[in-house]
Parts: structure tokens; sequence; C-alpha cells
């Protein structure tokens, strides 16, 4: 790959070439002196000025400088990393759904309320959820709205003594703060070696004071939480609700659903498990869905269905009120619904399916050549470099470097915590076979190169577009803007 | 690997790797040898206003690191007398010189809450059971 | 094989085999009764469908749909209707910017980097804050986070005081957004003007004053008389602010203000329908550690070659758990690009250009509607895009409305009182607004008796 030079934006040739891109026309004599002066900017707007092809070519230099689904094998652990239909992306782009005001009149937005609404049925359906919200804007977003649902249930019972959340010390880093930020003191649940609830610590934890638990199912170690049912029970009896977070749902497409284990809510990530594009971190979306009994809190309006006619219901006087403006991130949702009807159940089970396979496949042929948690993978395994570490003074990162110059993202490195020296990977179901032998070669490459030629490793990577950058200097030196 | 770790006699320590060091009434707190190794490089630490009354175990300051943010623990209850601004400019002194490195001045409330600090003995065996 | 996984079962097995994996066995430890019966789906077909039969079932909803390029549209109210380049959409849907990850491998992430390096920029050139973060979720959300944030900052109250002035679905959101916490917000009044002059608190107690300008009814505010009293009672002082306005009045950095954040959806960002949005924050250097979000910085690589990563993270979820800033994580990153490099093609120039023609064409709407005798002003000062007016005599707003869409006209957001809100963009010309007000005089007159 040529790696092109990029200066900034603002420090690139100043040519005045701006194309217009709109008509000049002023309609009042002299807008500008109708303002008082004290309410007009003062310092000129320091933006450059530039010929389209200067911007054009900047931008597209800037993306290859970038790894993406397309370049290759993308085995980030947790973030379900799946091929992005192009299909989905023409979808959204025609004018009929791209160029709709969120204000306007319900009858004139007929085909996307349709579609949202046939999108709210397969979530439901997928889930064993009875209703669900489009608000939240992103998976950690659907997790606030989801504990703030629960809150809302002990609230409304006036049970206000159930200020706990708890989490498995395995969870993702986002649980406890999506807990924290809707209120809730966060309570946790140890692990035990295999990475699955300790049933003891999670009964010793459980009161009164216990509003509920958040859970992945598979969890953040990749395994299958087998005790869930009891899980279930024991939070139910104590008086608490159990919510799913979806991050981990394309292990278990229509073989189970979270609805059917026991949770009483759920958030799913449609840029994970329904293939919509991760646009370099966002936009995402997290829609949150619920047993009927939660249904009243969801936030409102609520889009309701009656005689083909679809319009949104604001009159819900229970409604925890508002997560965002608007209805939702409708071009994202309108994606995962093409992916859905694309695939239809058969094609969602098979996609699971291919997803643990792939993962087990590589785990099984790589397994030998790094420590790793006892027990049986799912669509993510796990494996360690403190072999590596401790032998060879190689740490996962520095691996994680080396995977770079063997063609492959990296996997996620040092999550979950409770392991050392983790890494993460996720293959997805899209992976083809070429790609996984790939990835099979690089995991077997860096630690036969830890071994061999650790210092290689610890310099890595070498031909990328730059190389390790100096996070001390970074964030010791804070420069965040031109 | 076992890296070593400097524990000094003059003072006492917390469980949580913080020291003190007490003059008349003033209680100079910072973060331990090992704290520091632990942590990495600190990019930012911040102390709580002076004025602030601390029971023993609130948050008396914030260090992070890259990859780390952990909050400094009050190894005894008190008013902030002093705080050490400089620690904001200059987060690498707490990495090169714990020890002559102090985060905050607490005027002690209760000095009998001393004694149930860490004599420097008894924290370097923590220090090692911890590596 | 099913649609868009690559490798057909078939294979798979074989593949587990090869390795001495029995496939029957990948999902054999789940127990059986939770097994998933699949006769009992209903909304979810067996059979995928094929690309041909997708683009059909769309094509056939888009049908029931009436967009913008064929209805004239004067609706506002935080989405707004501009030019974006047409090099915009095509940059962005470029594979490396559209399907890569948040950039946590900064070597292979530098695309992603350094144009949100450049959008924090750009938001900075245009407010004159110190800092910006890389994007929140929109608008609403946005203001929300600044509340808890001023709350974190300002540790002896929990209150803040929120102008009349917002964005209903703001307030809505913070109201969401502090229930479970026992924060309290108390709602200002807006002045004979519709500005928050001289309704400002005079006590203390407030974590932060939030305003909007230009405010929900279009009216600009004055951001010194902001800063002035909430710096006076010991407050944040916060504004939601619209980023094309700030191309042409007072930037909140020059009047002081403390945080600034916002909807940047008129940024390059089609409407969609109202989502994805482009929430963005900004705010001085003093309290960069307390703001929520990522952050990008620029750095030095180990030969000493310009790099950026994302710094400041021991603030947020996945380092700090339950003591984060905010649970936030991804943002908007893709539509962050997008605005830089639709503030890069605009320039200066067509940036403010677009601002000018949006308030010029704002203001004859509104003259010529007022010529009409149907109408009243419901604030005399002075507007940028969008403007309320009161219907006089018993007009009614809503059947007017209807009557306007059989012309495809999409008329203003009516609001309580029979008020209407109306904005345009600089894509409106004479023609439009004349036939809109032709229109509305005629319409309007049926609708009497």
């Amino acid at each position: 790959m040529i790696s092109y030079k990029t200066d900034l934006i603002f420090d690139l040739p100043q040519t005045g070439g701006n194309r217009t891109y709109f008509d000049h026309e002023r309609l009042s004599s002299n807008i500008e002196g109708w303002y008082d002066k004290a309410l007009l900017r003062e310092e000129k707007l320091d933006f450059p000025d530039l010929s389209e092809i200067q911007v054009v070519r900047h931008y597209t230099n800037l993306s290859t400088k970038n790894f993406g689904v397309e370049n290759g094998p993308y085995p980030l652990g947790s973030c379900t990393m799946k091929y992005n239909p192009k299909v989905n992306e023409d979808i959204v782009a025609n004018p009929a759904f791209a160029r709709l005001h969120p204000l306007q009149p319900d009858e004139t937005v007929q085909g996307t309320l349709k579609m949202l609404h046939l999108h709210e049925q397969q979530l439901c359906a997928i889930t064993g959820m009875d209703a669900f919200t489009f608000q939240p804007a992103a998976g950690a977003h659907g997790e606030l709205t989801g504990v703030m649902l629960i809150a809302a249930y002990h609230r409304d019972r006036h049970d206000d003594k159930r200020q706990v959340m708890l989490v498995p010390d395995s969870a993702h880093g986002t649980n406890p703060a999506s807990a924290a930020m809707a209120g809730f003191v966060v309570r946790e649940v140890k692990s035990t070696a295999a990475g699955t609830v300790d049933m003891e610590d999670l009964k010793s934890k459980l009161g009164d004071d216990v509003a509920g638990m958040m859970l992945t199912n598979p969890n953040t170690m990749g395994r299958f939480e087998t005790d869930i049912k009891e899980i279930c029970d024991l939070v139910h009896e104590a008086g608490g609700l159990m919510y799913y977070d979806g991050a981990n749902f394309n292990a278990i497409l229509l073989h189970v659903r979270p609805g059917d284990m026991g949770f009483d809510c759920v958030h799913l990530n449609v840029h994970k498990t329904f293939s919509t594009p991760h646009g370099g971190g966002g936009p995402g979306a997290g829609p949150v869905g619920c047993k009927d009994f939660l249904a009243c809190y969801l936030p409102k309006p609520v889009l309701q269905e009656k005689d083909g006619v679809y319009s949104w219901d604001y009159d819900r006087p229970k409604s925890i009120g508002r997560m965002r403006s608007y209805n939702g991130s409708t071009a994202v949702l309108l994606r995962s619904c093409a992916y859905i009807l694309a695939m239809g159940a058969e094609g969602l089970y098979d996609a699971s399916e291919a997803a643990v396979a792939n993962a087990n496949y590589i785990f099984t042929k790589v397994k030998d050549h790094f420590d790793h948690p006892e027990g049986k993978p799912m669509h993510e395994f796990i494996i360690a470099g403190t072999r590596q570490k401790d032998e060879y003074g190689v740490s996962t990162l520095d691996m994680a470097k080396g995977l770079i110059e063997n063609g492959v993202h990296p996997p996620t490195v040092y999550f979950p915590l409770i392991v050392h020296e983790a890494m993460m990977v996720e293959p997805t179901d899209t992976e083809t076979r070429e790609g996984l032998d790939q990835l099979v070669e690089a995991f077997i490459n860096v630690a036969e190169e830890a071994k061999e030629n650790p210092e290689k490793l610890l310099e890595a990577p070498h031909n990328t577009p730059v190389r390790r950058p100096d996070e001390v200097k970074a964030a010791k030196e804070l420069d965040l803007k031109a | 690997m076992s890296v070593e770790i400097d524990v000094r006699n003059d003072r006492v320590y917390t469980k949580t790797h913080e020291w003190v060091l007490v003059e008349g009434d003033i209680a100079s707190v910072g973060i331990s040898d090992y704290a520091q190794k632990e942590l990495g490089d600190l990019v930012y630490a911040e102390a709580e206003p002076v004025g602030s009354e601390l029971s023993k175990g609130d948050v008396i300051a914030s260090v992070e690191s890259v990859k780390m943010a952990e909050d400094v623990y009050s190894p005894v209850s008190g008013e902030i007398v002093e705080a050490n601004e400089s620690i904001e400019d200059a987060p690498d002194q707490l990495n090169s010189a714990p020890y002559d490195t102090w985060i905050a001045k607490v005027k002690l409330s209760d000095p009998s809450e001393l004694d149930e600090l860490l004599k420097p003995d008894d924290y370097r065996k923590l220090c090692e059971e911890a590596q | 094989m099913s649609n868009y996984v690559p490798i057909a079962a078939e294979e798979r097995h074989a593949m587990l085999r090869e390795v001495g994996i029995d496939p029957a066995s990948l999902f054999s430890h789940i127990p059986e009764e939770l097994w998933l019966k699949r006769q009992k789906l209903d909304h979810l077909a067996e059979k995928g469908l094929s690309e041909q039969a997708l683009l059909k079932l769309f094509d056939e909803a888009a049908r029931q749909n009436k967009n913008l390029d064929d209805y004239d549209s004067y609706l506002g109210a935080g989405f707004y209707d501009h030019v974006v380049p047409a090099a915009v959409h095509h940059l962005i849907n470029r594979e490396e910017f559209l399907t890569s990850y948040t950039p946590y491998q900064q070597e292979i992430s530098q695309g992603t980097l350094q144009a949100t390096f450049e959008w924090q920029s750009f938001i900075c050139r245009l407010s004159g804050m110190d800092v910006a973060n890389a994007s929140m979720y929109d608008g609403a959300s946005a203001c929300a986070e600044t509340a808890l944030m001023a709350i974190r900052e300002k540790r002896k109250s929990n209150k803040v005081w929120l102008s009349a002035g917002l964005n209903p679905e703001y307030i809505e959101c913070v109201k969401t957004y502090f229930i479970s916490h026992g924060f309290e917000y108390e709602i200002g009044e807006l002045n004979e003007h519709g500005t928050s002059a001289g309704c400002y608190p005079k006590e203390g107690g407030y974590a932060a004053f939030i305003i909007q300008s230009p405010n929900f009814y279009g009216v600009v505010e004055n951001l010194d008389e902001l800063s002035k009293a909430a710096h006076d009672a010991d407050a944040l002082a916060c504004a939601a602010m619209d980023p094309v306005a700030m191309g042409i009045f007072k930037t909140p950095g020059k009047a002081g203000l403390d945080v600034v954040f916002g909807e940047a959806q008129p940024l390059g960002a089609s409407l969609n329908y109202g989502g994805p949005a482009l929430g963005y924050m900004c705010c001085t250097n003093k309290l960069v550690r307390k703001m929520p979000g990522r952050i990008c910085g620029r750095t030095v690589d180990r030969d000493g070659e310009t790099s950026y990563v994302l710094t400041l993270q021991a603030r947020e979820q996945h380092i700090r758990r339950e003591k984060a800033t905010s649970n936030i994580c991804t943002a908007q990153a893709l539509l962050a690009t997008a605005a830089a490099i639709h503030m890069a093609l605009l320039g200066r120039q067509g940036l403010t250009e677009a601002a000018w023609q949006s308030a010029d064409k704002a203001r004859y709407l509104h003259d010529e509607l007022l010529k009409t005798g149907l109408f009243e002003e419901v604030y005399d000062a002075p507007y940028f895009r969008e403007f309320a007016l009161k219907a006089k005599d018993g007009l009614d707003l809503r059947a007017l409305n209807k009557k306007l869409l059989d012309r495809k006209i999409l008329g203003g957001v009516v609001l309580e009182n029979n008020v209407w809100l109306l904005a345009t963009t600089e894509k409106k010309d004479k023609a439009h607004l004349d036939r809109f007000v032709a229109s509305v005089k005629e319409l309007a007159g049926k609708e009497e008796k």
C-alpha cells in the first residue's frame, strides 16, 4: 500500500477555488445590517479555501490509511465485524427514505413507518420480546435505556430500596457505567475460573435492594451461561429483573432467545449482529426490547399500527420520556431490517452456526500456541499472551501489532479484564475459508516470532502509515485541535 | 518477573498503596513506589480542593496513566490544608520521586487513626506478596 | 449457503470434522429446554430474499413516502435541509471510512483519526471554543450530557436552569436522564422579545444555565448576557448552538461560555427522518477532563512522524467503569467525517453565504406572510433561519397544513396556541417562497367559511 502524505486540511495550499454549491440569491435588503453588531461574529471564520479536487484527494488519501472489513479479516472480539451488504447502502440512499424530515406528518412517511414496524416485529420474533423502542443511538445508549426501564418499573411499584444493579466482573465497562448513569449502585458478581457466573457468589449478592442484573450470554468470555435459567429464577425470586446485553447475540440467533432464557429486557447492537456499518465509530443503533409488563415505560413516542395505518403514539403516561430527539437512527434501522429480510430465519440460524464454527475452527488450530481459558468457545474465543510475555518479554500488544504485518486486523486485546494478556478473537459468520486460514497462519506466525525474533515484534508494525504513536505524550501534552 | 520496590522507613502505608508522613498534626499523603510502578507513566493527577473535609477512605486525589485511572484514598480523616498543584502540570514527579512528591496535606482530626496504618516492614511484606 | 455467509453448511461441517470437532456439538452444551421451536415465529419469513426481491420490497415502501425532493418543506425545529455537496456522500461511502471500527489500532486507523482531529478543529474554529470531542449521539442527548457534566463540575449543586427557548425535546431528554439521580431542573421564562435576557436567576445554587441560540423559536440570543449571568451566579454558561449560525453570529468562545453543544446535522448529514443525527460538544480547556465522549489528539509515532490517537481515555467507561464521565463509547464518527468534508468543501465563503442566505430568505418569507394579514409576530427580536408566527382569527394551522400537502407543500411545525414555526435555508428561491405565500393566502381564505 502506498502511504500518502496527508497534511492537515488546514495546511493545504489555499487556492480559493471553492466550487459554488448553491445559487446566490438575496431577497431582502441588507440582511447583514439587520442584526445588532453585538450579536455578530467578530473574528474571521478560519476555514480553508480549497478546490473540490483538493478536498476529494485529501479525504480519499486519508481513507486509505484505514483498515476496513473489505480489506481483510477483522476478528475484533465482541465487535462482530461482519460484512456490510452493499445493497443496504443503496436502499437507504434512496431519496424516498433519505430525504424525509423527522417532523413530517405520519401520513407522508407510511413507507418508512411500515418498514420500522416490520423491523420491530422481526426483532420481537428473534429475541422473544414483546415490544421495541428504536430511540437508542448506540449499544451503550440502549443499555442506559434498558436499565432506566428497570428503574421505572421499581419506582412505579414504590419499591424504592432497589438501588443495586448486579454486574459480572467480566462485564464490558459500559455495563457498570450505564448502571451508574441510571443512578444505580453497581455490585460486582464474581466469575468462576471457566468465566461463567459464580452461582454461590451470586446468591450472596442478592437481596431486597437488588433492582436487577445485567448479563451478556454468551458472556464476555465467549461462554454460554448454561445456568442461565437458574440465574434468572434467582434474580426474579429476589425481586430483580434481568437485562440482556446483546453484544454477543450473533452467537445464538434463532438457536435460543433471551426471552426464553428468562430475560425481561434486551438491547441489540444492529451494527454488530445485523450488519450495519460501524463507520469508524458510529453511527450505530441500539434498539431496546422488553416484555409486555415493561412496555408502558418505553421511551415515547411508540410506533403503532391500526388497520394498516402507522402512526406515533405520544400518549404514554408511564414512559421514561425521551432518550434523544425524534424517533431513532432510521437510516441505520432500515439497513438492519433489510439484512434480516435478506437472511430469513433460515439464514440467521445459519449465520450463528457459521460464526460459532469459524471461531472453533481457528481456536482448535491455534490453541496450542497460546495459553487459554478452559471451556468451549462459541462465536469468539480467548487466547492469552501470558506465555509469550513471561518467557520472551513479548506482550499481547506487541503480538497485536505483529498481526497487522500479517495483513489481518488484530483481535480485541486486554479484554476481558479478568484474563491477563487477553486476546479475544471473533472471526464472524461472513469470513471466508481463505480468511480463516489466513488468520490461523497469522496467529501461529506471531507466536513463533515471539519465540524466534521477539525484537521484531517489539518494533512492530513497520510498514503501516504510522508506527506506534506515543500515547503518553498525547495524554500529557494535550494537542486536540489545529 | 520481580521488580525492586522501594519502601521508606520514615513513614506509614495503607493496603491501597498510599503513604503518610506526619509532622505535628499535619499528614502529607502520597502514593507508594509500588503504586506508581503498577500505574505506569502518569499523565494526570489532581488532588481534591483545599478545604475539603475528608473521612478516612474518602477520595483525596485521582491519578491517570494512559490506560488506567485510579482514585487515591485518604488514609486519615481531616481537612485538606494544602494541595500540591505542581502535580497537575508535572504528574511524572509521582513516577520519578514518589516519596518526595506529596499530593495533599491533611490536618488530622483523629491522630489515633495512624495506629491502624501499616508499618514499613508490614507494607514491604504486602508488596512482596502482591508480586 | 445463506445470503452473505460465504462458507456453505456442508463445507463448514467438513472443515470442523477436519479439526476433530463434531458439527453437532457446537451448541450441544446449551440446555435443551431453551432451544427455540422455530415454528412459533411470526413475522419472520423462513427464507431470505434475493437482492432483486429485497429492492422491490423497499421500492414499494419508498413509493408510500413523500420526500423533500418532491415536496416544498418549511419544517425545521432542529433538523434543516441545507445544500450538501455531492462529494460528501461519495467520500464517506468509501469502505475504509464506512466499515472500519472505532480506531483502537491507531496504526491502521489514521484515516478516521485524522478526519476526527480535523472535525474537532473545524468545530473549535466555528465555535471559538478550546476543545471539541469526537461527537455525541445528537443534540438532545448532548444537552442531557451537558447538564450531567455541569453537575459533576459544580459538586455542590444538583440543579440546572434550562431556558424555555431550548428545543422541547432537549428538555425532555434532560428530564429523562435526571429522573433516577434525583437531580433537579428549572425551566426559565422567555421575555417578550423571545430571549432569555433578564430572565436568568440571580441566586446561586445552579450548576449550569443552559440556553439555545438561535433558540427553538429561531430568535438569536445574546451570549454575553448568558455568560455574565451564569458566572455571577457561579454556574457554568452553556448553550446549544446551531453550527451554521455560528458562522455569522458571535461565537460562544468569544462570549466566554463554558460548554457548547448541539445538533450538527446541518453540516452535511442527510435528513434520514431524523436519524442518525450528529451531536457535538465543546468546552474550555479547564473542563476537558469532565467532558464525556471520545477525544482525538495529535502526537508523534516512534519515528517522530505526526500521528493521531484517541486520548484522555482514562475518563471513559472501558477503563473507569461505573466511575466514568459517561457510558458513551461509540458516537457518530462517520457523520463527523462527513461534516469535516462538508466544511472543507464549502469553505469560509460557502458556509457563511449559506448562513446569510438562510437568514435572508427567512426574513423575506416572514415579511411576506405578515403582509397577508393572516398572522402576527410572536416575538419581535431578530431571528436566524426560522421564526414563529401566530395565526389570527381562528385560522386552523393543522387544517391549513393538510391542504398545503395537496399542493406538495410541507408547511411549518404547528406549536401550541396556534403558532407556526417555519424554517428556510439557502435552498429556497423566490419562486418557491412566493408560491408558498400565495398558497397560504388562497387556502387560508377558503378556510374561513
